[in-house]
Formats: structure tokens, C-alpha cells, sequence
């Protein structure tokens, strides 16, 4: 059980890590990476957010959407409609929702990381890897349990990819760039370089 | 002079103001469709599709919308349509939908639309929405289409599923770079293709935070 577990986490964060092998939030991947400092912060939001919304949208989807997971309800013409093609306006609404009320649960009760996390926690509602990790949730079948431990670990390797791109483009100020690649350019084909070395995980099992 | 402007608002976002190269928006659920052709022509027509509509609807009742659940209502068009792109793959060439797989869905956060919606679409008439829309998702294809070609036809040798160059295996003379079918080639093309942009338009350039001093003589620095 906990080996699988393990194995879920391992897989999540190196071998498909959302950001460098599904090309997800890159976005804010690679508009908030030019500080390490800034890039932890949206790193630890991302975390969060993920952890909580894809074992939530799990549960939506197994007791809601889902073919016959009506059935609870008793109703006789509920319990064989399947609502799935709601699917995406669920999400994407839970995930609006959440980072809403986390947001002010935080103001309220833990000032200190509300105020580190900052403008990112709302900008965290359109960042494909969250609605990306819950659509690969459904989409792998994922129970409660795994859902946890895939939303931390899909998290985790997006905020351990951010981190190291930051750092990577704080020394590159430094370094001297033909004009057209300066920018833009160069970090995409560092991205690119990063993403080669984060496949030669693949294949790495537990 | 307003079919000048609307031109302008047509073909601006194409080479001058291009969504992908310049302004960083919807990079996300673009690139890892772009191994064939086909896959990359669907998400092409799905993303015109959706922006077109969502920035024409958004604008139609841009007046009505109060202003701080803009971003619901918006979120809510767009979703929408998104359901009906997929429900349509599904239906009529389930076997992309399939390939494509999550990545429809994820339209819905592709930051080109919302940031249409939010930059064009709330301030101006439906039809030059409408138009702007269109151009973006135009400027967006043209990216997307260079890196799926160049991908489809050095990875695999051919484009479309029609053969160009015929690989070793089957008598021809090409090696096919097996890298390009992987997701870090589609990084280094994009790079590529903003550096040609830049080289070509040098305004896009961005500035330099700072400039290193030439080498020092050995005597002074000491």
C-alpha cells in the first residue's frame, strides 16, 4: 500500500512532472520565475492549492458526476444519469471556489503566509496544472488515496521545477546572450535543456 | 477607416504582437500536442473557435456584467463552449479526442482567452472582439503549426500522415530524430522560432537588465 504510494509520488514529481513533461502552467511558469525568492512563494501556493482541490474534485466526481453515483439519492431516474460532460464547469468552479476561501481562511488565521503568498494565490485559478492535475485524475481513474498523494507530488514537481528555473535565470543575468534569444528565447531553451534531464528519470520505479 | 483599424486588429497579433512569442500567453496546454500535424490542426481550429465565440459573447453582454464576478461569468462562456468542442471530438473523430485527452479541456485555462476576454473583449464592440479574437487565435496557430510540422516532419518523416522524407526502416534514407517526438524539442523550437521573429523584427527585443564592462587590462584590475 504504502510502496504504491510511493511509487504514485515518485512518478508525479520526477518522471511526469506537470511543468516539464506536460507543458502545464507554463504560463506563470515563465512570467514568476525570474526570483528564487518569489518563484518558492508560488511554488508552496501551488502545493497547497493542488493538494486540496484534486482528492475535492475526486470526491465530486465519485459521489456527483459519475455514472450511477447518484444512487445515494434513492431517486430512480438519478441513479442511471451519468453528468459527466458537467465535468469541466465543476472543476474549474471548485477550483475557483477553493482558492477563494483559502484565500480568506489564510487573511484570517495565518497572516504571515497570506502576506508571502501574496497576488499569487489568486492568479492560481488559471493555472493549467491545477484543472490539469484534476482532468488526469479523472482521466487515470485515480481513488481518494491516490489523489492525495498525486495532487502533493504533481504539486511538489511544479514548485521543484519552478525553483530550479529561477535559480537558473538568476546566473544568467550575467551571462552574455545574442539580442534576439535575450528574454524569452534563451528560457525557453533552458526549459527545453531541463526537460531533458528530468526524462532520464523515466522508466525509475519503486 | 474602420476596416483599416479592423485589419489593424486582425493582423497585429500575428507577427507584431504575437500572443505566444511576446506576450507569454498560452504556452501552457498547447505543447504537448504538437508531435502530428493533425493533432495540432484540431487544437488550431478548437482554440479559433473557442476564442472567437468567447470574445464575441463576453462582449455582447460586456455592459451587463458587474464588475466584480467578471471573471466567473467570463470563466463560465468559455467553459461552455469548451464543452461543445469537446463533446464534438468525442462524437465525430473520437480517436484525436482521445489523443488529445485532457488537453481539450484545458482550453478553458489557456491564458489567451481570459486574457482576451478580460484586455479586448470588455472594452470594445462584439464584432472587433469578435475580429481580435480571431487574430489571436491566428497569431497562437502560426506558432503552433511551425512547431508541430517541424516536429512531425523530423521526428517521424512525414507530415499529415503523408510520407516526405522515407525513413531507414522502410529502404529510404532518412534517420528520424527520435528527440522531436519527446516534449523537450517543442521548448527548443519555440526558442528558435522567437529568435527568427526577433532577429526579423528587432523592436520585440527586450532590453538588457544591465550591460558587463569589456574585459578590464590585467594591470589595472590587480
Amino acid at each position: 500500500m504504502f510502496e504504491e504510494y510511493l511509487n504514485l509520488f515518485i512518478r508525479a514529481v520526477f518522471v511526469e512532472n506537470m511543468a516539464l513533461a506536460f507543458f502545464l502552467g507554463m504560463c506563470t511558469f515563465l512570467a514568476i520565475s525570474k526570483k528564487v525568492q518569489t518563484s518558492l512563494g508560488l511554488g508552496i501556493a501551488v502545493i497547497v492549492v493542488l493538494t486540496i482541490t484534486v482528492p475535492v474534485n475526486n470526491l465530486i466526481l465519485h459521489n456527483l458526476l459519475d455514472e450511477g453515483s447518484l444512487a445515494w439519492t434513492g431517486i430512480p431516474a438519478l441513479e442511471v444519469m451519468d453528468l459527466r460532460f458537467l465535468g469541466l464547469l465543476c472543476y474549474i468552479g471548485v477550483i475557483a471556489a477553493l482558492v477563494q476561501i483559502l484565500e480568506m481562511t489564510l487573511d484570517r488565521y495565518v497572516p504571515a503566509l497570506y502576506n508571502a503568498l501574496g497576488i499569487f494565490l489568486p492568479l492560481i485559478t488559471v493555472n493549467c496544472a491545477i484543472l490539469g492535475a484534476s482532468l488526469f485524475m479523472v482521466e487515470r481513474h485515480y481513488d481518494f488515496g491516490e489523489s492525495v498523494v498525486f495532487g502533493f507530488g504533481a504539486g511538489f514537481g511544479w514548485a521543484l521545477a519552478i525553483v530550479l528555473l529561477a535559480a537558473i535565470r538568476e546566473k544568467l543575468k550575467y551571462s552574455d546572450i545574442p539580442a534576439p534569444l535575450q528574454g524569452l528565447g534563451i528560457t525557453f531553451i533552458i526549459v527545453g535543456l531541463m526537460s531533458l534531464g528530468f526524462m532520464s528519470f523515466a522508466g525509475v520505479q519503486l | 477607416m474602420a476596416t483599416a483599424k479592423l485589419k489593424g486588429v486582425l493582423f497585429n497579433p500575428i507577427f507584431n504582437n504575437n500572443p505566444i512569442a511576446l506576450q507569454i500567453l498560452g504556452i501552457c496546454s498547447a505543447l504537448a500536442i504538437t508531435t502530428t500535424l493533425e493533432n495540432t490542426v484540431t487544437m488550431c481550429l478548437a482554440v479559433i473557435f473557442v476564442l472567437t465565440f468567447s470574445n464575441f459573447f463576453v462582449s455582447l453582454i460586456r455592459s451587463h456584467i458587474p464588475t466584480n464576478v467578471r471573471i466567473i461569468v467570463q470563466m463560465t462562456i468559455i467553459t461552455s463552449l469548451v464543452i461543445v468542442v469537446d463533446q464534438v471530438l468525442q462524437a465525430y473523430a473520437y480517436e484525436i479526442s482521445r489523443q488529445l485527452s485532457v488537453f481539450v479541456g484545458l482550453i478553458i485555462t489557456n491564458c489567451i482567452i481570459l486574457g482576451r476576454a478580460e484586455a479586448y473583449a470588455m472594452n470594445n464592440s462584439p464584432v472587433a472582439s469578435a475580429v481580435d479574437g480571431f487574430g489571436n487565435a491566428l497569431g497562437y496557430s502560426i506558432v503552433l503549426l511551425f512547431v508541430g510540422a517541424s516536429r512531425e516532419l523530423f521526428g517521424s518523416g512525414t507530415l499529415a500522415g503523408i510520407e516526405i522524407l522515407r525513413p531507414v526502416a522502410e529502404g529510404g534514407w532518412y534517420e528520424p530524430n527520435g528527440m522531436m517526438l519527446l516534449p523537450p524539442s517543442a521548448f527548443l523550437l519555440i526558442g528558435g522560432f522567437i529568435w527568427l521573429l526577433r532577429a526579423w523584427k528587432p523592436e520585440q527585443i527586450e532590453e538588457t537588465p544591465f550591460r558587463i564592462a569589456p574585459n578590464s587590462r590585467p594591470a589595472r584590475a590587480y
